[in-house]
């Protein structure tokens, strides 16, 4: 066994586990559902993509539900719609995290650890809970619906169309986008801070010494070196919200479809496993693409460091 | 210290830095002249750095000012001073290429696009650099990114060059063609300039005058060669370069020679002190400045017999450690101006240290 180790080499078996256990249970189901997606219903079960009969071998790939997708708008409302709350719940995450994570660098390094708790604490308790709880809060009587009333917050929500009718916050963008916010961003923080942390502050230092006032050193150093750590946040928080399904089914509504409801209905409520595998295709590739930019990014970031 | 000389091109007049209790910087003036270049030395934690980040801006003085060309810095934030600095290993911008590294400070000034250009080609042309321009800091060697933080420091063209440990981050050989390369650019350019070092050679070389600093104070400033010869404490002596300390008292005391007892030998020095007869005094020998023979000199004064219990070899030149009668050491060094002497001195020979008139510093404090 030793012999056999030595000779695979242990660096090899510890990077082989994990590829392994992807293969095994990501990659090869996701090729399941590949199959399926272009597979024909048979009243229960689906009919064999390869054939064989009469000496001859035929491969039957039903696209009609690629075709379907394309067709019909919902879908392609429902991917830009995902795609669109997603990337405004990066971005509110980005804004939000970003002064709190750069604050928490440059707390005291006594403070650090409480603040990184403060950040993490919300772990502690199951997501789906925290989640709902947020219907609690916005429903009318909830405090936070009251707070919001009583400062006229509704009417500007209103205004900018977050909200359907002033004096209703559940089951609004407002309320999808705050719930996935809320969850998110601790993801935001935690790539960021740990990138913040490590800035060497004698460039800040450097930069005022030559002429750059702190806004300005911010935004020519401060933000440029922290371009890993802003992508890496911002990855974490964007493909997670693509195919989120339990924050829009208890927080959204109606007028804010998202992918992952889709995805439910054509599995369950509809029972059409190919077209929802379909469904499921498209949204992974979707999220693959900006994932392949993140992985070459990083990968030139390394090497930038060596 | 001295009262300071309004007309000096850079005066720091009874500056004090207070962190919360520890005196960094103590109550020092100094003036510093236009073109000069001016090294702050001392071992670390000495408030030389500090001294140097108060005329950076990067600290405020708890007391006393900072003027420079006649305007006083107070409290003005770094951005606004006329002055740049070459950090501590250099702190270059990673992210940004050499190129963009030193026309950092210009963009900030809002040059137009041709004059950045002129300039940074200039800059990179002082220091050698041309074909690297396009290079990232992390792929130059040490030396390189030395060159482009100068470049960098000197691209504003600041009234005030300020050096942080410049050299610190090369290694010895590097370090010493360096040492010349950097004058030279810094003169040619003509800027003013402080350093800040704790490389005692690095100073003298580079330096036109040095201030020893110690606990925050300065504890002389003189130019290189009057504060290796001229100690003017037993701090100074034995900070800069290597010194016999022989604590004696003075026995006689006259206009042109003064005779100091010490418990090996009794010192014949060619100047008079103005001290009291009686009183305690230490007498600084550099180690270069005694010879060794095997016979008793002629001289009753100025000699020395000892064993020597240490040799060491430096290549141009050996240092003897000579047990004294009292059981005190006496450090010698001897040129090796020959490859091989007949009769080289090694361990336990018996020798006679001696020096001339004129070799020692007599120090009262």
């Amino acid at each position: 066994m030793n012999a056999l180790l030595a000779r695979i080499g242990g660096r090899t078996v510890v990077i082989a586990v994990p590829f392994l256990f992807l293969l095994v249970f990501f990659l090869f189901p996701f090729v399941i559902v590949g199959k399926i997606s272009v597979s024909e219903m048979e009243t229960v079960s689906f009919k064999d993509v390869l054939t064989w009969s009469d000496g001859v071998l035929t491969l039957a790939l039903r696209f009609s539900n690629y075709v379907f997708i394309t067709e019909d708008p919902l879908y392609f409302k429902t991917y830009l719609a995902s795609l669109h709350y997603a990337l405004v719940t990066t971005l509110l995450c980005l804004f939000i995290g970003y002064p709190f994570a750069y604050f928490m660098a440059r707390a005291r390094p006594t403070l650090q650890p409480a603040l990184l708790m403060l950040v993490m604490l919300p772990f502690w308790t199951s997501f789906l809970l925290r989640v709902y709880a947020w219907r609690g809060l916005l429903t009318e009587g909830g405090w936070v619906a009251e707070l919001i009333f009583a400062s006229g917050l509704d009417q500007v929500l209103y205004a900018v169309g977050l909200i359907a009718s002033p004096g209703k916050l559940m089951h609004t963008p407002f309320s999808l986008v705050l719930g996935m916010t809320y969850t998110y961003l601790p993801f935001m923080i935690l790539p960021l801070y740990g990138n913040l942390a490590k800035l060497d502050l004698r460039l800040l230092e450097a930069a005022a010494d030559l002429g750059a006032t702190p806004w300005v050193a911010f935004w020519k150093v401060t933000v440029p070196l922290s371009k890993a750590g802003i992508i890496a946040g911002s990855m974490l928080v964007f493909i997670p919200c693509v195919g989120e399904f339990v924050i829009p089914e208890l927080l959204g509504g109606p007028e804010t479809l998202m992918i992952g409801r889709v995805l439910w209905d054509e599995f369950f409520s509809n029972n059409d496993w190919p077209m929802a595998s379909s469904v499921a295709v498209v949204m992974v590739l979707l999220i693959i693409v900006p994932l392949a930019i993140f992985n070459k990014y990083q990968a030139e970031a390394q090497e930038s460091r060596k | 210290m001295s009262a300071a000389d309004p007309s000096a091109f850079l005066q720091i007049q009874d500056v004090v830095k207070d962190f919360d209790g520890f005196i960094a910087v103590d109550n020092v003036s100094l003036d510093i002249a236009k073109g000069e270049i001016f090294a702050l030395l001392g071992s670390s934690g000495c408030g030389k750095s500090t001294l140097l980040r108060m005329l950076a801006g990067f600290e405020t003085p708890t007391s006393g000012r900072i003027v420079l060309d006649g305007v006083e810095l107070g409290s003005m934030p770094p951005y606004q001073r006329p002055m740049n600095m070459m950090f501590q290993s250099y702190a270059l911008f990673p992210h940004l290429s050499v190129w963009d590294n030193i026309a950092f400070g210009l963009k900030r000034e809002g040059l137009p696009k041709e004059r950045i250009a002129e300039r940074v080609e200039a800059m990179l042309k002082l220091v050698q650099l041309g074909k690297y321009a396009k290079r990232k800091p992390h792929q130059l060697s040490g030396g390189q990114q030395q060159r482009v933080a100068l470049a960098r420091s000197l691209a504003k063209q600041p009234q005030l060059l300020l050096l942080d440990e410049p050299l610190g981050a090369l290694d010895k050989k590097l370090r010493e063609e360096t040492q010349i390369e950097l004058v030279n650019i810094i003169e040619s350019v003509g800027v003013t300039c402080v350093m800040v070092t704790h490389d005692q050679e690095e100073a003298m070389t580079m330096a036109g005058r040095i201030a020893v600093m110690s606990e925050g104070r300065f504890l002389q400033v003189g130019a290189p060669g009057d504060i290796y010869e001229t100690p003017a404490t037993r701090f100074v002596a034995d900070f800069i370069g290597n010194v016999n300390l022989m604590d004696g008292t003075l026995d006689v005391d006259e206009a042109d020679h003064c005779i100091i007892g010490s418990a090996d030998c009794r010192h014949y020095v060619g100047h008079g002190i103005t001290g009291v007869v009686g009183m305690p005094v230490t007498v600084a020998l550099r180690p270069e400045k005694i010879h060794l023979s095997r016979h008793k000199p002629g001289d009753d004064f100025n000699s020395v017999a000892g064993t020597i219990k240490e040799m060491a070899y430096f290549g141009s030149f050996t240092v003897y450690h000579l047990e004294l009668p009292s059981g005190a050491r006496l450090k010698v060094s001897m040129a090796n101006v020959q490859r091989h002497r007949d009769d080289e001195f090694t361990w336990g020979d018996a020798v006679w240290a001696h020096w001339s008139r004129s070799s020692h510093v007599v120090l009262t404090q």
